[in-house]
């Protein structure tokens, strides 16, 4: 039998940078095809050629043994290729009903906006999510957006569906529940590629999985029949343990969040009284089911939103709630925010200015009159090197040229250039691979041995088990029980559900 | 003069001179919904007046064909625009300033060598909608107006419907608000772009061939004097929605219609500061948008933004 989707020799240059060097893939129908790499390893991208994203400089694209060309992603639906993105493509100010009628046409709006909701209906019916259809996007969080994702997908009824690392934004019980999803609809005809880093996942649910490096294909094999140790050795030619730490000393507190409450604009009650304390060279994890205020809490501590009351009162500063970003920069605060495009990088800017600008005010590059480039580019080679960012041709680049873990990467030399006091790190490792991945976890250990306080707030229970001292759990905007590591997962779990 | 006559004077000429405003900043909503920031508002209403007062100069026929024309007139040149902007991506602020000036150029000199400048043109007779025409002062303000005053709010009605409750109003949305995730869709970003400059244009057009065919019945250089930057400014004050623009429109209107109102009722006030004020309301209403909260504004996403598909955000 013809495989579902085949991919030759597929070859793709961005500005000039080799971003798939002759990749090779196939899939079958009914079968979960994981494909498996580091960031930047061109996963995504080939991906994003089989959906009519991106047009490839060479190479094939067959569907069940027949050759086509794919002009873009509407050629691509009609041969039954879905995608869903790991940034999301949904249009923030329309409804659910509206996004998935857009990836969906109808020939009449009113009927059609009819159709779609009865077909959103069925299919949340059956996936067990929680997908209003006349929600607006832009109301809801990561996790209930990527349920959108899928659901759009879905109604479209695809034969080859490609879903770029789903799991990265949900939470255990989530994951696992939309794996088995996953896994049905293969059982009935569809196949499926998971491009995903987490390697329980792919020996659990994937029937094969190939394995890129650089731009290249290495490897498919059966993961049932290698152990989990076997692919990562694969993948990133070795593991990275832990670093080791020191038993947690019980410093002073150097951060307090006291009863700290925000409404949203659209009247909902986002944090309801939080409040937690930190201590100086503790990392404090916040576990919950996403959608609990974890994001807002974020946006808080960073000062990208402005709490309706409380404070966070920071040893030394006093409350720094409302302060602006200058004097949070000021109180050595560094921040790592979940939407690294969004919030923490200037994607168009070159890769120095990006590292420069934490710093611009303190003289080090230059006064008012004159920036001292030459200084700029000397400290942006060096981070480079240090936080040994990948895919950097040139520190003039821009940032935006980064795949997700690179640019992480690149946010994380930043914010600890200076000797952070306190680090708000949310979601730190979301969509990285294992190697970025312990990348950034040995510098919130490093930061936690030099004695600053890190709040680390993530969906990821393993993340926040592995690495809390203390870890505090969020539902609907309180903290509900705090526990002390080693912590007890099945308690964390279940406070994280009683009172979701 | 009693003041009763007075008001009633002056606001049943506020349809009238709302019309232009009101096609005007509903054209551009058209084209920024879609994510193109369009300031050619000024230069295209003068293509559609000297294109309105040409046409009806050299043939002479019913008005409706002199508007007609001048829309069709306003689409052509606006596609010189949507190349500019959606195939070669130019930076849409310059790309509309230098339509506008062009067109004041073209608009100009063609009228000078035709010379089409102050001939009188025949113009459009009020319709009077009876029995609604002859309730007292109700009548006078609403039901006897010219045609193009009620066919403005039919074509506000569609163009509602259009946006709002289509598949093509959708897609233009979504183009305007997320092109990435348009394009994902299937959907084309540049064809849709493209669809909603010259649609736009065409009322655009209409609102400049009001002006000469129907309001002033003269053709004269420059004649739109800054109308279309008004409009401009009510698309933000409206905030990308067609019937706030509607009421905008008419709050201008009755600011111009006053004009010529209070010199007749014979007080005395510098005509310059009289000229000024639909600058000066212009300005305020900017700061009443800027002072007030932001949450229910409807401004595209994308708006100023070119689409290209294959670079990595």
């Amino acid at each position: 039998m013809a495989s579902a989707l085949q991919l030759v020799g597929i070859r793709k240059s961005f500005d000039g940078a080799l971003a798939l060097d002759g990749a090779s893939f196939e899939s079958q129908a009914g079968e979960v095809h994981a494909l498996l790499g580091e960031n930047g390893a061109g996963k995504s991208s080939l991906m994003n050629v089989a959906a009519g994203l991106y047009a490839p400089d060479a190479g094939s694209i067959s569907i069940a043994g027949a050759p086509i060309a794919l002009s873009g992603p509407a050629a691509a639906r009609q041969h039954g290729i879905g995608m869903v993105h790991q940034h999301f493509k949904l249009v923030k100010p329309f409804t659910v009903a509206e996004n998935v009628l857009l990836a969906n046409p109808q020939p009449h709006f009113a009927s059609g906006i009819r159709n779609i909701r009865a077909a959103i209906e069925k299919q949340v019916g059956e996936l067990k999510f929680s997908v209003d259809p006349d929600r607006r996007i832009d109301t809801m969080t990561v996790a209930e957006q990527q349920q959108v994702e899928i659901v759009k997908v879905l109604v479209g009824g695809v034969k080859i569906l490609i879903l770029d690392e789903p799991t990265a934004v949900l939470t255990d019980a989530e994951a696992v529940g939309l794996l088995e999803i996953v896994q049905r609809l293969a059982r009935s005809g569809t196949a499926v590629v998971l491009v995903t880093h987490k390697l329980q996942d792919v020996k659990r649910f994937a029937d094969a999985v190939t394995i890129m490096r650089g731009g290249k294909t290495v490897a498919t094999l059966d993961p049932r029949r290698s152990s989990a140790e076997e692919l990562t050795e694969l993948t990133v030619g070795r593991t990275l343990p832990l670093p080791e730490r020191t038993p947690h000393q019980g410093g002073p507190t150097k951060l307090n969040v006291g009863a700290l409450c925000y409404t949203r604009g659209d009247g909902r009650t986002m944090l309801n009284n939080t409040s937690f304390h930190v201590r100086a060279g503790e990392i404090y994890g916040i576990a919950g089911v996403s959608g609990n205020g974890q994001a807002e809490l974020a946006e808080a501590l960073i000062g990208a939103i402005e709490p309706t009351s409380g404070e966070i009162w920071l040893d030394g500063r006093g409350d720094i709630s409302r302060a602006n970003q200058a004097k949070r920069r000021e109180a050595a605060i560094a921040s790592i925010p979940a939407d690294r495009y969004a919030y923490a990088l200037a994607g168009s800017l070159p890769i120095s200015d990006n590292l420069a600008v934490a710093q611009i005010r303190g003289g080090r590059y230059g006064g008012v009159i004159k920036l001292d480039r030459a200084a700029m580019r000397r400290d942006a080679s060096a981070a480079v090197r240090d936080y040994d960012v990948q895919g950097v041709r040139s520190i003039n680049q821009k940032a935006s040229l980064l795949s997700g873990g690179n640019a992480q990467k690149l946010v994380i030399a930043r914010e600890f250039s200076r000797e952070p006091e306190v680090v708000v790190a949310h979601s730190p490792s979301r969509g990285l691979d294992v190697r970025a991945c312990a990348a950034v976890h040995q510098r919130l250990i490093a930061a936690r041995e030099q004695g600053a306080a890190i709040v680390l707030i993530s969906e990821d229970l393993d993340e926040v088990l592995s690495l809390s001292d203390r870890i505090g759990v969020m539902s609907r905007g309180a903290i509900v029980g705090e526990f002390e590591c080693p912590a007890d997962r099945q308690a964390i779990g279940r406070a994280m559900v009683d009172h979701g | 003069m009693n003041l009763g006559d007075f008001l009633i004077n002056w606001l049943a000429n506020a349809p009238a001179t709302a019309v232009p405003y009101a096609l005007a900043a509903l054209g551009l909503i058209v084209a920024e919904r879609s994510g193109v920031l369009n300031l050619t508002a000024e230069g295209l209403m003068l293509i559609g007046a000297l294109v309105g007062a040409g046409t009806s100069l050299l043939f002479v026929g019913h008005p409706a064909v002199a508007l007609l024309a001048a829309m069709l007139a306003a689409s052509v040149v606006s596609l010189l625009f949507a190349v500019l902007v959606v195939v070669l991506r130019i930076n849409q602020v310059i790309a509309g300033l230098s339509v506008v000036f062009f067109c004041q150029g073209l608009t100009g000199l063609i009228g000078t060598l035709a010379k089409w400048q102050n001939k009188q043109l025949s113009g459009l007779a009020p319709l009077k909608i009876w029995p609604l025409s002859e309730i007292p002062v109700i009548g006078r303000l609403f039901f006897t107006q010219d045609p193009v005053v009620y066919l403005t709010i039919l074509i506000f009605i569609a163009v509602n419907f259009i946006l709002f409750k289509t598949m093509l109003g959708l897609r233009i949305r979504a183009v305007g608000e997320n092109p990435a995730a348009a394009d994902a869709a299937g959907v084309s970003v540049a064809l849709h772009r493209i669809l909603a400059i010259v649609a736009g244009s065409s009322l655009i057009g209409l609102a400049g061939g009001y002006i000469s065919v129907v309001s002033v019945k003269l053709w004269v250089t420059g004649m739109t004097g800054g109308r279309g930057w008004i409009a401009v400014a009510l698309v933000v004050f409206a905030r990308w929605a067609p019937w706030p623009a509607l009421a905008g429109a008419l709050l201008f209107g009755c600011i111009e219609a006053l004009i010529p109102h209070i010199a007749a009722a014979g007080i005395q006030v510098p005509q310059y500061l009289m000229l000024m004020t639909p600058y000066l309301a212009t300005i305020a209403v900017m700061i009443w948008v800027g002072a007030k909260d932001r949450r229910g504004s409807q401004e595209p996403g994308a708006l100023g933004q070119p689409h290209v598909r294959e670079e990595r955000r």
